[in-house]
């Protein structure tokens, strides 16, 4: 059966020896390096023979639509990275869909490699902190440390003997041109890889479902499943919570805090969630302050301590360096363990290895000189034109480094002259590297293969069999041909990694498990106070967006039909609901486009506890309130525009009742809307109700009150002052009224945690508790403005009182 | 020389704090030959939930300070007796700058005292081109590193001004030299600046300054408040000398030290987190009485 698209070249399949041709010239193009796919006489490499059969079976319009499946399942799943630019904006994850294929013998060598330099580091990590013994000896330059901000004098002394001070360690490797691996960086304080992996894995496998399932491709599970148990064993040695410290969500990494948070059971907090007390580190949660036993910190260890250490952090916690040294609690890497990446060490670990290993580094790093010692100043000298030069304290890779400078001698270059000069005089404070030349691997774009510089992450854990390596998952691939463009910040995509098995895979890490680990912890039930505060304001956000689009909506209907803003109504609800706010569309707009900003900004700070499908609901409304905002001309419009707004926030509204899961982090949620839009409701009551209220008012009550429909069928009669009191104000099966949203809140208040002792209530809950006292014995006729301003003002007072006892 | 050392430090804030952390630095060395702490008494208020002494990675003493209920005020007060030896009679075993530098690269040891940490490399002491022109400017390879030290510091008395009001506590150096005025913070840190950018391992050093003169003699600047002053690594045979360059003069028995440090922030008097939301004000009083 054929249709007449497939007379055109993108619907027809590419033979594969037509397709490694076309493929291998494009290699053969660039300089001398490797290619992960071809083999140096421009053949397929083994490993990728079944994997390019399958691609050219299918037709470029085929990878293209499969290379869409792939984006669905990030975007579903929230997988975002954050692009440091001026408006700092999440960016959809960078996946490159062919992932870089790998023998499983290849890898082996790799991960050998890997795990003796793992050990090793270890061991210098334990030395700067302990015995000094290399820099006694003579192996290292004490200046390295000495001058070193990364090296944290007051974790000296704090490791117990035997004590590991990494138990999670990445490195980036590459094929050098000659074929062999040589590590290209050691990632030691915050490195992504493992959270993404998983995500960059299930997205390609989805991208290639049928030849995933029956491919040897290594899972990635087992490797997690391994992990936490060295984490649980961590943890035992005090009695307490795991915990990850992030950043937050202005880090560039928080989806991957977010994930293996969810994915190993760990409780996600910031600095501030956590507090020194007695010694102890406490993680301050609804139920009360909570002992913490174990930190994985992705915060930089300079960060973790304002006290000790950066003083300008607002990242840590105070105390806590103090705690980690009393044993009180432990880190899963060493406080301080940042100082391994110094880019001056790299000229060391090959004799350093020598001398504790008798041998040379199985798999060694990339040649790096430090230009504090003559002979080694020289030979950068000698071999400028191979070199990149930069600070030898500096712990970003090289290459990777803006500050890098290619030496390369040009006569009457005044900077390199100076550089020169430099190294001279300060060459302690540089070093040498030799420049790298990345292997390529193929991307798919504009419906062809190309070749693109490669490097592969890869994360190894401690376990009680020693290292563990995680089988693949992350390979970093550049924008261009240029290494430099690496990084994602500069427009560097990312690919999976399949290291493929000769033997069958074991059938328990099939893909299905990748999700088994989520459900076991406790970090659901266990609610920060920040996570709280922050879902209770998000439901406090939307809920006064959604009131001031109501007012908006009926102050624009009543435009639209002709009247003025200095109409008696217009000008009495301005003064009373809209205070300070001139008669201008896009002022009046701001009382409902800022909540909506806000409650964006919020929900991205409890992005673990919230469900992906209500973020994207709420970045989706977000972006149409924006649209509106930039066209608020045509006044004729605007309600009918307002109207689609409100049906999404009140879809917003709905998802939060009808699909998230009953938690603590959704009461507080739902608290945040009740007690908003009862307080708002009092306070549009007290308006419309009051004497002065010019004619109009009641109506333009109901309709911002959404209860015209309710009023009809109630009432049948037009509105009097009683009933709009009754419906909006003390009506229990109106969810537009006053008194069904704070009986609402009073069930939410009863199922906290910290209610009261025995029979005494605790303070909000007598609160609340006396709100709904004071509705329910009110006769419509009694509920007046005064009354309803003092109510207005009383669940202002819940709210106090909720952040004192459980959010604060 | 016996004195009566008083301190006062107050922090008063315009919101209550719920909860402080403090590390506290103010207690007088212990200096084998040179002073002793006879006796002190460190008290602060509110009462405290909890209080402990440690010493940091340069020996000094630490006293960590935890306040657990709400309160709009901070007060420490110190009173102390301090025995300080008058100093041996000044003599000059330093080598010259070039060899100094050789002597510093043969250092193994990376103790507290060692000189490997006093080379630079913290946030506030990065290296400034008019700061290092301006020590080139009076070093003389000729002379020795000692001698090279005393000049510099004079000079950097006779360049800049004493002027509370110029700074605040986190003025950079580089500013404050720019501005040519500052107070014994600025001094001392420009001067350990300086003594780097020629290789002569430089710190910092809190502490007291005798708050009278001896009859016939000037007060000295920057009695009202904690001191402070530069040590410098001379070579292996002199080792730290201590010149105060607010005052110009090498420290003798009217000075009193608290801590050693690479530069404020490993000496900060106070350094604390608080939970509270409103500005602090602080105030600091000193007298250093003279007891027989």
């Amino acid at each position: 059966m054929g249709t007449a698209d497939q007379m055109q070249g993108r619907d027809q399949p590419t033979p594969l020896d037509a397709l490694v041709r076309d493929y291998a010239a494009k290699v053969a193009r660039g300089s001398a390096h490797s290619d992960e796919m071809l083999l140096p006489d421009g053949t397929l490499r083994p490993v990728w023979a079944d994997f390019m059969a399958h691609l050219a079976g299918l037709t470029p319009d085929q990878i293209a639509t499969r290379m869409g499946r792939g984006n669905q399942y990030l975007h579903d799943a929230g997988v975002f990275y954050r692009q440091y630019d001026a408006e700092s904006r999440e960016r959809e994850w960078p996946l490159s869909h062919i992932p870089v294929l790998l023998s499983e013998a290849e890898w082996a060598e790799i991960s050998q490699g890997l795990i003796e330099r793992a050990e090793l580091l270890d061991f210098v990590l334990r030395d700067f902190y302990g015995e000094n013994t290399l820099v006694n000896s003579g192996q290292l330059p004490p200046t390295l440390l000495t001058k070193n901000p990364a090296w944290l004098r007051p974790m000296i002394g704090a490791l117990e003997p035997g004590e590991a001070g990494l138990n999670s360690v990445s490195f980036e490797v590459s094929r050098g041109p000659d074929g062999r691996w040589w590590v290209i960086s050691d990632l030691i304080e915050a490195p992504s890889t493992a959270g993404f992996a998983i995500e960059n894995r299930i997205a390609t496998s989805r991208v290639f479902p049928n030849f995933f399932s029956r491919a040897k491709v290594l899972r990635l599970a087992g490797y997690f499943r391994q992990f936490q148990q060295t984490l649980l064993a961590l943890k035992s040695r005090v009695e307490g919570e795991m915990v990850l410290l992030s950043p937050g969500p202005m880090n560039q990494n928080y989806a991957e805090h977010a994930f293996l948070a969810r994915y190993l059971g760990m409780l996600l907090v910031e600095g501030e969630d956590l507090a020194i007390q007695d010694g102890q580190a406490m993680v301050r949660t609804v139920d009360g302050p909570r002992p913490v036993s174990l930190i994985w910190n992705r915060v930089p260890s300079l960060m973790t301590d304002p006290l000790e250490l950066a003083p300008e952090s607002m990242l840590g916690t105070p105390g806590l360096l103090q705690a980690v040294r009393d044993g009180a609690v432990h880190t899963v890497n060493m406080i301080g363990a940042g100082v391994l990446e110094t880019r001056a060490l790299m000229a060391f670990l090959p004799s350093i290895a020598r001398k504790r290993l008798g041998r040379g580094l199985a798999l060694p790093n990339i040649a790096t000189w430090w230009c504090g010692q003559e002979a080694q100043r020289a030979h950068v000298l000698q071999n400028a034109g191979a070199m990149m030069v930069g600070d030898a304290f500096s712990t970003r890779p090289l290459m990777a480094d803006p500050a890098t400078v290619a030496l390369e001698r040009e006569t009457g270059d005044p900077a390199t002259a100076r550089l020169v000069e430099m190294l001279e005089t300060e060459g302690h404070n540089f070093v040498g590297q030799e420049a790298v030349t990345l292997s390529s691997t193929p991307v798919f774009e504009d419906g062809a293969f190309r070749p693109r510089p490669v490097c592969i992450r890869i994360s190894l854990g401690r376990t009680d069999d020693g290292w563990a390596v995680m089988p693949g998952g992350y390979a970093r691939v550049s924008a261009s041909d240029d290494a430099k463009a690496l990084a994602m910040q500069q427009g560097g995509k990312v690919a999976d990694v399949w290291v493929l098995s000769e033997a069958e895979v074991a059938p328990q890490t099939l893909i299905a498990t990748e999700d088994t680990l989520r459900e076991r912890g406790s970090s659901d039930q266990m609610l920060p106070s920040r996570a709280a505060d922050n879902l209770f304001w998000l439901g406090r956000y939307v809920e006064r967006a959604e009131h001031h689009m109501r007012l908006f909506r009926a102050y624009f209907a009543r435009i639209a039909d002709g009247a003025g803003h200095d109409d008696p109504l217009h000008a009495y609800l301005r003064t009373r609901l809209l205070p300070d706010t001139p008669p201008e569309a896009k002022a009046i707009a701001d009382h409902f486009t800022q909540p909506l900003e806000l409650s964006l900004q919020t929900a991205a700070r409890v992005t673990d506890r919230f469900s992906p499908d209500g973020m994207m609901a709420l970045r989706t409304l977000v972006h149409d309130a924006r649209d509106l905002d930039r066209r608020l001309v045509a006044l004729d419009d605007i309600p009918g525009k307002v109207s689609t707004l409100l049906r999404q926030i009140t879809g917003f509204a709905g998802l939060v009742h009808e699909n998230m899961y009953r938690s603590h982090g959704w009461r507080f949620l739902s608290l945040g809307l009740s007690l908003e839009r009862a307080a708002n409701l009092a306070g549009l009551l007290a308006a419309c109700l009051d004497d002065d209220a010019p004619e109009g008012a009641l109506d333009a009550a109901l309709e911002i009150g959404d209860s015209i429909g309710a009023h009809r069928t109630r009432f049948l009669i037009s509105a009097t002052g009683a009933s709009v009191a009754d419906l909006l104000g003390l009506d229990t099966a109106n969810p537009r009224a006053i008194r069904y949203h704070i009986t609402r809140a009073k069930d939410h208040i009863a199922k906290l945690p910290q209610k009261g002792h025995g029979h005494i209530l605790s303070d909000v809950a007598a609160r609340i508790l006396t709100i709904e006292t004071r509705l329910a014995v009110s006769a419509p006729e009694n509920l007046t403005s005064e009354e309803l301003a003092t109510i207005r003002y009383e669940i202002w007072g819940v709210c106090d009182a909720l952040n004192a006892s459980h959010l604060g | 020389m016996l004195y009566n050392i008083r301190l006062n430090i107050t922090h008063r804030y315009d919101q209550p704090a719920a909860q402080g952390r403090h590390l506290i630095r103010v207690l007088p060395r212990n200096l084998p030959g040179r002073q002793r702490l006879a006796m002190h008494l460190l008290t602060v208020t509110p009462e405290l939930h909890s209080r402990r002494e440690t010493f940091d990675f340069f020996e000094n003493t630490v006293v960590t300070c935890v306040h657990s209920e709400p309160h709009d005020e901070m007060s420490i007060d110190l009173s102390c007796h301090v025995e300080v030896s008058d100093p041996a009679p000044w003599s000059d075993l330093s080598p010259q700058v070039h060899a100094l530098r050789a002597d510093w690269r043969k250092q193994i040891d990376l103790g507290p005292d060692s000189p490997l940490h006093f080379l630079g490399g913290t946030q506030r002491l990065t290296p400034d081109a008019a700061i290092a022109e301006f020590a080139r400017a009076w070093f003389d390879p000729e002379r020795t590193a000692a001698e090279n030290v005393l000049r510099i510091g004079q000079a950097l008395h006779d360049e800049m001004a004493f002027d509370a009001t110029a700074t605040e506590v986190d003025t950079d150096p580089a500013e404050a030299f720019r501005m040519r005025g500052g107070v014994c913070q600025d001094f001392s840190h420009i001067m350990i600046i300086a003594l780097q950018s020629l290789g002569i391992p430089a710190g910092y050093v809190s502490g007291y300054l005798r708050t009278l003169p001896p009859v016939g003699q000037e007060k000295l600047e920057g009695v009202d408040a904690m001191h402070a002053w530069v040590r410098a690594w001379c070579g292996i045979a002199q080792g730290w000398i201590e010149y105060d360059p607010t005052n110009a003069t090498l420290i003798g028995s009217d000075h009193i030290v608290v801590g050693y440090g690479r530069d404020y922030s490993d000496l900060a008097p106070v350094r604390g987190q608080l939970r509270s939301a409103g500005g602090q004000v602080n105030s600091q009083a000193v007298d250093v009485a003279v007891l027989d």
